[in-house]
């Protein structure tokens, strides 16, 4: 990393800060897949390392490289957005297949499905 | 005219998505990108998705600073529940909510709101009675959720997509 | 001084990355159930992601950057369609 020689003291304490904080968060995340009981408590796991870890890891990168080139680099944005997007769409799409199989299944740790149209609802009510 | 200004924010997005990746700001690459953000929109426009309404951009700052509060703020509690030694007392558990709000867009800006906080997932929603299925990694009291979610973010939503 | 500091906080970071990596392969290996199994591959390509930008770091290009949002963006293809092919047992109908 000598090429990071001419990085300000400055500059560098918060990069790392930053870095190391993002890591630490992408592995709790992680490491929660392994700690946690069932299913749906693992899923909630993730979510750390795709919200404040690759946030932090984006963030220490943007800082790095835009002191370093003495210019604006944020196309490290573009990650992030992606994340912002994407992340919420997958973890919803394997939650509704993961309570669908176990549905189909007869699984007692799931709610029913919502109440068939109109007339039942009131007899069940 | 009105055929295009419906998604001049998707075109600006759009743009602004190139220009970051082209990292450069020259009239080349504006040009360029303006080309591609225009065939882009064209290609979505065949799709007629719903139109947006939105309004208040105060309240949509003001959501957006809540939103990035209670990530970190449960970022921080999710670490801890996943570090805390031992720890079985912990609940979670399914919560259905009702809802008011009918807004396609509103709808789908609260299950990435909720989904993407740690902590909270949006399992599943029922159009026929409009209620949401909401998984919490910690539960503590129902009715609490059901006031944190209508409060903190569809009150909001309603504002903003009307 | 800030060469040390980048060093060893870069080094440190891809050590926890690569130890957040193991978690998630662990995942995706023993299962139990194939939810579980994509979970474990979805927390694999982030962590993935975040490695790459590290590796960014360390060598100075912005060449890792592109693979980084190649991963992020593979990573959600793979994981909906996988989503989707536990739901209805078939990717595209």
């Amino acid at each position: 990393m000598t090429y990071a020689a001419d990085l300000p003291v400055w500059a560098a304490v918060p990069t790392a800060f930053l870095l190391l904080l993002g890591a630490a968060l992408a592995l709790i995340g992680s490491f929660g897949l392994l700690r946690l009981g069932s299913f749906y408590d693992r899923i909630h796991a993730p979510t750390l390392g795709t919200t404040m870890g690759i946030g932090c890891v984006l963030a220490a990168s943007m800082l790095f490289f835009s002191v370093l080139e003495t210019r604006l680099v944020l196309h490290e944005l573009l990650i992030g957005v992606l994340m912002v997007v994407t992340t919420p769409v997958t973890l919803m799409l394997l939650a509704r297949a993961a309570l669908y199989r176990d549905r189909t299944e007869g699984s007692d740790d799931v709610p029913p499905p919502p109440l068939p149209p109109v007339k039942d609802r009131d007899v069940r009510d | 005219m009105r055929k295009w200004l419906p998604f001049s924010l998707m075109t600006a997005s759009l743009l602004s998505i190139w220009l970051l990746l082209t990292e450069s700001l020259t009239p080349g690459a504006v040009i360029l990108g303006l080309a591609v953000a225009f065939g882009a929109q064209r290609a979505l426009m065949a799709l007629a998705p719903p139109r947006v309404r939105f309004r208040h951009l105060r309240v949509a700052f003001d959501l957006a600073a809540v939103v990035l509060r209670e990530v970190v703020r449960s970022n921080w509690a999710v670490a801890w529940i996943v570090l805390r030694p031992g720890g079985t007392e912990r609940v979670s558990g399914f919560v259905r909510i009702p809802l008011d709000m009918r807004a396609p867009y509103g709808l789908t800006a609260l299950a990435c709101i909720i989904t993407a906080t740690p902590g909270t997932l949006w399992v599943e929603y029922d159009t026929s009675d409009n209620t949401m299925l909401l998984h919490v990694l910690d539960l503590i009291d129902e009715e609490e959720w059901v006031r944190i979610i209508k409060d903190r973010y569809e009150r909001r939503l309603m504002e903003i997509f009307g | 001084m800030s060469v040390v500091l980048l060093g060893w906080s870069v080094f440190l970071a891809q050590i926890l990355l690569g130890l957040a990596m193991a978690c998630a392969t662990y995942r995706l290996l023993r299962g139990p159930r194939a939810q579980d199994r994509v979970l474990g591959l979805d927390t694999l390509y982030v962590n993935a992601t975040m490695l790459l930008l590290t590796f960014g770091m360390r060598s100075g290009s912005t060449l890792y950057f592109e693979a980084a949002l190649i991963i992020a963006l593979l990573g959600f293809v793979a994981t909906a369609a996988m989503a989707k092919f536990l739901m209805r047992g078939e990717v595209i109908e």
